[in-house]
């Protein structure tokens, strides 16, 4: 595991120049971040270039294998990255390839229905504390089991994505016909199963491409599977203990989190691989497509939680991805990272005298919101980050962690009353309890803000700039 | 590798596989290649080479796959579960009380007495399933349109609420939060505000959980008149905190026979303090512990992993947290993606986001180890109890039907 390995170790086999075209000082700091895995050892030119290095480079790439293996799915100069994990709890040391999450087409779908359905794949997106949240991968279905209706569907993918892609058959011979037309790419496989094993090592070698095997609520199947493909000369394998809604929701769970535990608690070397979970599964029961969409959305939930590397669903609606793309994110964030910022007064555009004054928690999350949300709106304000001991507004005034006191103590010590002329304060609507013992404590006359920040553009056109409180407050 | 040009290929990818080539010629030609001109090459491709390796990190180097003859048949492996010995056990607590317990719930709850993290099952069967509870109010507060839809005929009237949240939404227990108690709000006295406990308790046979309004002083003073009215009936007080008078709280708690909430902010050393000076007091199976939930997409990462370390530490032998989890799951409605009006044509109505929202907060938590849900909407509230019933009845994985998914005409 790379955080139990201590800098010097890798910096023994570092080239120890300092060249600094990694870009760091030296090699011990480059070695730091290196176990840290801030940084990939292919950063260092050196290392890669110079055959003098190149036991070496090696040496290292062992020394800092993780124990989930990392496998890529490539499509032109796109790859996603699923596994490379390190350990078995992230607050162990961090989850590092989020699980990527591949979208269905079926090959039984007319050309301008695929195209009308990637596009919508491409095109979901949501800002999320500076970030857009998307979707990773098209998962291509053969439902006609036609090597020909295949290829044409695979086809009409390529022309009109640029994302990697998983291809889905237990036929090899279907397959074979949608690998025909990606050359050069590598997209994963599914699935080898007991059954045709062999087939599919054939095509995975021949091609070169990541392999998923399959062993439904198995897992001596899956280990035998996966033991005889790596004799096969396989080496990117992704592993699918099944996954069901409903009656197999239990043995769903059970099976990612033994499976995942057996890597880490137990050594099992040959279950190091990516987890692949099919939510898409729970379409194999009738009934209401609304029900369908909701359990496929919170077992998609679970198994994020759960340790699966990749996940392949067939809702395509806003609510149930939008979930998903932010639990994702949630769980894979570095448990590093503090969560709190810095209390103090932040200046957000180039507030001046007559600018509007606001507070919030110094929560990470909740700061970045606001701000952000200022920000968008192009608005110059002051933001006072008040210490609320890294908790949220509302967490905070339940928990008495911010009073009206604080808030006093934060206005005094952030020397705001020299950068205004006018004594309002804009206070959070989930503060808005404490409006009257903060207008007490501060001397300050109060305005309770809206509940949401991203309505404070809207609240300071209505409520600051169109009565021009700023000339009354003086 | 580079055996096919593909005509879509980038040039990234170009350079890439004709790096790995090199790489590989290099390596099974070491001496002979060492000192030929590729140093212009290197400095040209130099900042190519950051940038395609930055891409793809795993250099193909080592990878070539050595094709190697299939074997006949499978080969044959085993699995051993990974088993751990978990040294620690989380203590059982009871929530209410019947008659022949000395009070008149119809039944009384046991959560924890955990022996194994959630759903590792193969470490170990835990002996209770967690249980769903319902928040109601004792005063009109803003809530999320979803949830408000689903009780607006009851909003006004704790009692009507704690009927509809049992009979109609299967609430296990209900919260009651007093938060008209507020000295900022209603300023409500002690006496009225427990009056109000005992009508939720006649009006419902299920175990009660009693919140305050987050105000120490206030909160003590209504906890003790609460506790007093509802003695026997063991209910689960709704908290107790370090910046409260703790000690005099524990010995009102102790007194009347009820069990306690014992809330701190995403801090296990404060949980772990907060506890020690309980059990100066309170005996352990009094004491359910709440590290402090947020919302996805709002925390929850924090929450979840303070949870799971906590009860991964309990497990392993911390005495001081081996305790119950509770988890204020109706926070998930503090985030915007729950309530807010979003485009609808892309992120569908806040009707089903909110709800969603609360069952994934629930189930990421339920993950984590909590015992004991407090949440809002009826939905949520209905999958969250379907998710622990599955896993407490196990379950049947139609392993033949399985795999027809990839062939499926949805």
């Amino acid at each position: 595991m790379a955080r139990s390995l201590s800098p010097l170790e890798v910096y023994n086999l570092l080239p120890k120049t300092n060249c600094g075209k990694c870009g760091e000082a030296n090699c011990l700091s480059f070695a730091t971040r290196l176990v840290n895995l801030e940084v990939e050892i292919e950063e260092c030119p050196p290392l890669v270039e110079e055959v003098k290095h190149r036991e070496n480079y090696f040496k290292l790439k062992d020394l800092l294998k993780p124990p989930v293996k990392e496998v890529l799915i490539t499509r032109g100069g796109k790859a996603v990255r699923i596994g490379g994990e390190y350990v078995l709890y992230r607050h162990e040391f961090t989850y590092r390839r989020p699980t990527a999450i591949a979208i269905d087409i079926s090959d039984s779908m007319t050309p301008e229905s695929i195209i009308d359905r990637v596009k919508q794949i491409e095109s979901l997106s949501y800002p999320y504390i500076g970030k857009e949240l998307k979707l990773d991968l098209i998962a291509v279905r053969s439902v006609t089991g036609d090597p020909e209706s295949f290829r044409k569907a695979v086809r009409v993918v390529l022309d009109n994505s640029s994302l990697p892609i998983v291809l889905c058959s237990l036929n090899p011979d279907v397959l074979k016909a949608g690998l025909s037309e990606m050359p050069g790419d590598k997209p994963l496989i599914y699935a080898a199963t007991v059954d045709n094993w062999s087939r599919m090592a054939e095509l995975a070698l021949a091609y070169d491409c990541p392999l998923v095997v399959s062993a439904p609520n198995n897992p001596v199947a899956l280990k035998s599977l996966v033991k005889t493909l790596l004799e096969c000369g396989l080496k990117d394998l992704v592993l699918d203990p099944g996954c069901m809604g409903g009656e197999g929701l239990y043995d769903t769970i059970v099976n990612f989190t033994m499976l995942r535990k057996a890597v880490f608690r137990a050594n099992d070397s040959l279950l190091g691989f990516p987890l692949l979970g099919a939510p898409i599964s729970v379409w194999l029961e009738k009934g209401r497509a609304l029900d369908r969409k909701w359990e496929e959305c919170y077992l998609a939930g679970m198994l994020i939680v759960r340790f699966a590397d990749v996940l392949i669903m067939h809702s395509l609606d806003g609510w149930v991805l939008l979930p998903l793309l932010i639990l994702r994110d949630n769980i894979y964030t570095d448990p590093r990272k503090p969560v709190s910022v810095k209390p103090g007064l932040y200046k957000i555009g180039t507030p001046d005298e007559n600018s509007p004054v606001m507070f919030t928690s110094n929560f990470a999350l909740t700061y970045y919101t606001v701000s952000s949300d200022i920000q968008a709106a192009k608005v110059d304000a002051y933001l006072i980050v008040v210490d609320t001991e890294g908790l949220s507004v509302t967490s905070a005034v339940a928990g008495r962690k911010l009073t009206a006191d604080k808030v006093a103590e934060a206005i005094k010590e952030s020397g705001i009353e020299n950068q205004v002329k006018h004594r309002y304060l804009i206070i959070p609507g989930r503060a808005s309890k404490l409006s009257g013992e903060i207008e007490e404590a501060t001397g300050w006359k109060v305005l309770v803000g809206p509940l949401d920040s991203s309505e404070i553009p809207k609240f300071l056109s209505e409520n600051w700039y169109g009565k021009r409180l700023w000339e009354a407050g003086r | 590798m580079g055996s096919t040009k593909a005509p879509k290929k980038t040039f990234e990818a170009m350079v890439f596989e004709a790096l790995s080539q090199l790489f590989q010629n290099l390596k099974d030609a070491e001496i002979e290649l060492q000192n030929v001109s590729i140093e212009a090459d290197e400095i040209e491709l130099e900042p190519v080479v950051r940038t395609v390796l930055a891409q793809i990190p795993t250099a193909k180097i080592a990878e070539k796959p050595t094709v190697k003859r299939l074997p006949e048949k499978l080969l044959e492996a085993e699995f051993t579960p990974p088993i751990s010995e978990y040294p620690g056990r989380v203590v059982e607590v009871k929530i209410g009380a019947t008659k022949s317990e000395g009070g008149s719930r119809g039944k009384s709850i046991t959560i924890g007495g955990e022996v194994a993290p959630a759903l590792y099952v193969f470490d170990g069967l835990n002996p209770h399933p967690p249980v769903v509870s319902i928040d109601i109010f004792d005063a009109r507060i803003p809530l999320a349109k979803a949830v408000k839809t689903e009780v607006e005929d009851v909003l006004n009237d704790p009692v009507e609420w704690a009927k509809k949240a049992v009979h109609k939404f299967e609430a296990e227990i209900v919260n009651l939060h007093l938060v008209s108690i507020d000295p900022l709000l209603n300023d409500t006295p002690p006496t009225e505000a427990a009056k109000t406990v005992e009508n939720v308790l006649q009006a419902v046979d299920v175990p009660i959980c009693v919140g305050g309004c987050g105000d120490p002083l206030k909160d003590l003073k209504v906890f003790e008149k609460v506790c007093e009215v509802a003695e026997g009936e063991r209910i689960l007080i709704n908290s107790v905190t370090l910046d409260m008078d703790y000690k005099r709280l524990a010995e009102v708690v102790k007194k009347h026979g009820h069990a306690v909430i014992a809330f701190t902010s995403m801090d296990m050393d404060m949980a772990r303090e907060l506890n020690r000076k309980l059990y100066e007091v309170l005996p352990r199976e009094s004491i359910v512990i709440d590290t402090t939930t947020a919302a996805l997409g709002y925390g929850l990462d924090y929450a979840f992993t303070v949870m799971e370390r906590t009860r991964l530490a309990a497990l392993m032998g911390d005495v001081e947290l081996q305790h119950p989890l509770s988890s204020g799951t109706t926070n998930a409605w503090a985030a915007r993606e729950a309530w807010m009006k979003l485009d609808e044509s892309k992120w569908g109505p806040r009707e089903l986001r909110g709800p969603i929202w609360e069952v994934v907060t629930a189930l990421t938590l339920l993950l984590a180890g909590v015992d004991y849900f407090m949440m809002m909407h009826p939905l949520a509230v209905k999958t969250t109890k379907r998710v622990i019933e599955r896993f407490t009845s196990g379950g049947m994985f139609d392993s033949s039907r399985y795999l027809s998914w990839a062939s499926l005409d949805i």
